[in-house]
């Protein structure tokens, strides 16, 4: 694109001379390209770097059929064995918990912005706290949660509690992912809608959410994603556990994050030590795998922001 | 899913299925408006409200369907109280925590803003939130100035300089960043990269050791530096996906103009891309120090927590404990009100400054006005 500036044989006025950029501007502008695509690098390298030393010290365990089907339970550091079985099933449950009720929140909060409360006070009042919520740190919400359900309801510590937690954390995901592509949504559809006189709730359920559906999806998954990786509420709000436990008001639940903070101290040549980067790299996988299915999602989407 | 043209056209043909609609039907006439020859109009509330007068005192022979409202209202007050609900939430978290942190803070005998000390356990309270606070703003902010030149650089490479088709595989490999959970950093931060630059470390504490900011390490792995270089790559991904949006709607003119003038590519970015994008950017770099001033877990496995009795050290090459490892640190331990208060009362003023930064974020990206 430069080119066009310095370079052009079509002119015959005579005044008009056509110089390249005297050398100081040459030498600038390639000093500014080189930092920009440094800066790329710079930004790849620590991904490389991180996923490699994941990979390298997890892979093995990861390959075995037991990590994924056994529990931690009667399995010390310094014996070999065993799996994460536990960890995932506690990772996914409590953040399925979360997302039941994260998601109709999310999105009725977003319809709430969209379609019904648009432009008005209550509507920047309410984006406002959205924004705000998505800024709160997990251990704030993690304490909040704390003071509610423990200090004044008197609960115990539980997974539920977790849950509960998270719910703070994936709620500003799923409610700006939705409404941006409420946003989107064109309006002649909802018109062509109330046009054939269905109402304004039914546009919304049938028409609206369906198109957006896929975006919908994409910041669900996003959040999912999210709150997996979340260490800090787990920490202070459910002990780890090494046996498999399905019951989310039970005090102890095993997660994948706590089973690496329960882990990571040990002596690096023990065999627990390995099990702490497995359960680092099954992880980084769920993650990964969220995160992709969600820009798979919305690549297939028909909504495009443009 | 539904495909959204389909679904559109779906509604047009069949009058049947708006007939069986539950929701239309208790009306007078309903029915037989559907078979009418004169052309009706089904008059609909919540879309065009200011338009209803005009069609009751229109044309003859127009018969107006009645449709329930039950469904609408209903709907209407769900989603109000959605999004009530998000307003009482965030209200709520403030309330609690103050709250609960308020006798604490009532029975504490230091200065809780100027006070270094923290000792909770036991009948006297003496705590201060002096050393968490520099601990938390100084990595924070190292963060900040080690990431935002990158996110900026990389922002520009996408957006102005790469081609549309490299850029996106690219922008995902950074969106990627993001989904590493803050854990994995940690546990790579303290075993990977604080040994990597700890003799870097040592070398500037040597040479500039006597500038208080980098004195003689306490503790090269576990440092607030290494903890910075951590946070720094962790809001990478959110400062560069913000800037990138905002300096990719740069206007094509403001673009085309400078080049029409004979500038350079940077000469392009300097004049025209950076100060559209400026607001944008600063409003990306708050909501990235809002990221790093509350990040838990990997702050908390990097950072070495002194052993009490040593003298504090402003260093960024000494240990420390910013408020959010604090808490989760000590998290086994809250068995006390008392104690729990205290712990509390540094979770409020996290919320606080957090509060604070995002709000500034806010105000600055809608200012700006180059958000969409």
């Amino acid at each position: 694109m430069s080119a066009m500036t310095t370079t052009t044989s079509t002119s015959t006025d005579a005044p008009l001379s056509f110089r390249r950029p005297s050398g100081g501007r040459t030498i600038k502008n390639a000093l500014a390209t080189v930092y920009v695509f440094l800066a790329t690098v710079l930004t790849i390298v620590p991904l490389a770097w991180v996923l490699y030393t994941v990979i390298t010290k997890g892979i093995r365990l990861i390959l075995t059929q037991q990590w994924w089907l056994q529990s931690q339970r009667g399995i010390t550091p310094r014996r070999e064995g065993g799996g994460a079985y536990h960890a995932i099933v506690g990772t996914v449950e409590m953040a399925l918990i979360c997302a039941a009720i994260a998601v109709p929140l999310g999105i009725l909060g977003a319809i709430f912005l969209i379609e019904y409360a648009k432009g008005t006070k209550l509507a920047r009042g309410v984006s406002f706290m959205v924004d705000i919520l998505s800024g709160i740190p997990s251990i704030v919400a993690a304490l909040f949660i704390y003071a509610l359900f423990i200090t004044i309801f008197g609960f115990g510590r539980s997974a539920i509690a977790v849950s509960f937690a998270l719910v703070l954390l994936m709620l500003p995901v799923v409610l700006r992912s939705t409404e941006e592509m409420l946003k989107l949504v064109p309006n002649e559809l909802r018109e062509a809608s109330y046009a054939l006189g269905v109402p304004k709730w039914k546009t919304i359920l049938r028409v609206v959410i369906p198109t957006a559906f896929s975006g919908i999806m994409t910041g669900i998954m996003l959040g999912l994603a999210r709150v997996m990786g979340e260490t800090a509420p787990l920490l202070i709000l459910v002990s780890y556990a090494v046996g498999i436990n399905f019951s989310p008001t039970s005090d102890t639940m095993g997660a994948l994050p706590t089973m690496i903070n329960s882990g990571r101290d040990q002596a690096p040549q023990l065999p627990g030590y390995e099990r702490v980067w497995a359960a680092a790299l099954t992880l980084i996988l769920i993650s990964m795998l969220l995160n992709l299915l969600a820009r798979a999602i919305a690549r297939a989407s028909k909504l495009k922001e443009k | 899913m539904a495909v959204p043209d389909t679904d559109a056209t779906r509604r047009v043909e069949p009058a049947p299925a708006a007939a069986e609609d539950p929701s239309l039907s208790p009306a007078e006439g309903h029915v037989e408006h559907m078979h009418s020859p004169v052309p009706t109009v089904v008059h609909h509330r919540p879309s065009a409200p200011e338009k209803i007068d005009q069609v009751d005192r229109a044309p003859r022979g127009v018969k107006l369907a009645k449709i329930s409202q039950t469904g609408d209202r209903m709907f209407r007050a769900l989603a109000t109280t959605a999004g009530l609900a998000i307003v009482l939430l965030v209200l709520f978290i403030g309330i609690f925590l103050l709250a609960l942190a308020l006798p604490s803070l009532q029975a504490n005998q230091d200065n809780f803003l100027t006070s270094r000390n923290w000792t909770v356990s036991g009948t006297e309270l003496a705590f201060g939130i002096a050393g968490l606070f520099w601990t938390t703003v100084l990595s924070s902010v190292l963060a900040l100035a080690m990431s935002v030149p990158v996110a900026v650089g990389v922002a520009l490479c996408l957006t102005q300089y790469l081609h549309k088709r490299a850029s996106g595989p690219v922008s995902f490999v950074v969106d990627l960043l993001a989904a590493v959970p803050s854990i994995i950093f940690g546990l790579w931060g303290l075993t990977v990269l604080g040994p990597f630059l700890a003799p870097g470390a040592e070398w500037v504490a040597s040479k500039v050791g006597w500038i208080p900011l980098f004195s003689e390490n306490i503790d090269p792995k576990g440092s607030v530096f290494v903890a910075a270089v951590v946070l720094a790559i962790m809001i990478l991904p959110i400062v560069t996906a913000i800037s990138r949006d905002v300096f990719a709607q740069t206007p094509r003119d403001h673009i085309e103009a400078a080049l029409s003038l004979g500038a350079t590519r940077w000469e392009v970015v300097r004049t025209a891309v950076l100060p559209y994008g400026r607001s944008g950017v600063i409003s990306a770099s708050m909501l990235g120090l809002g990221r790093a001033l509350g990040e838990t877990i990997a702050v908390m496995i990097i950072l070495s927590t002194p052993a009490p009795g040593t003298p504090f050290s402003p260093s960024i090459f000494a240990g420390g404990e910013t408020f959010a490892s604090k808490i989760a640190n000590n998290a086994a331990e809250f068995d006390t009100p008392s104690k729990t208060g205290a712990f509390i009362a540094a979770g409020l003023v996290l919320f606080i400054v957090t509060f604070a930064v995002n709000a500034t974020a806010r105000v600055i990206a809608d200012r700006g006005g180059a958000k969409s």
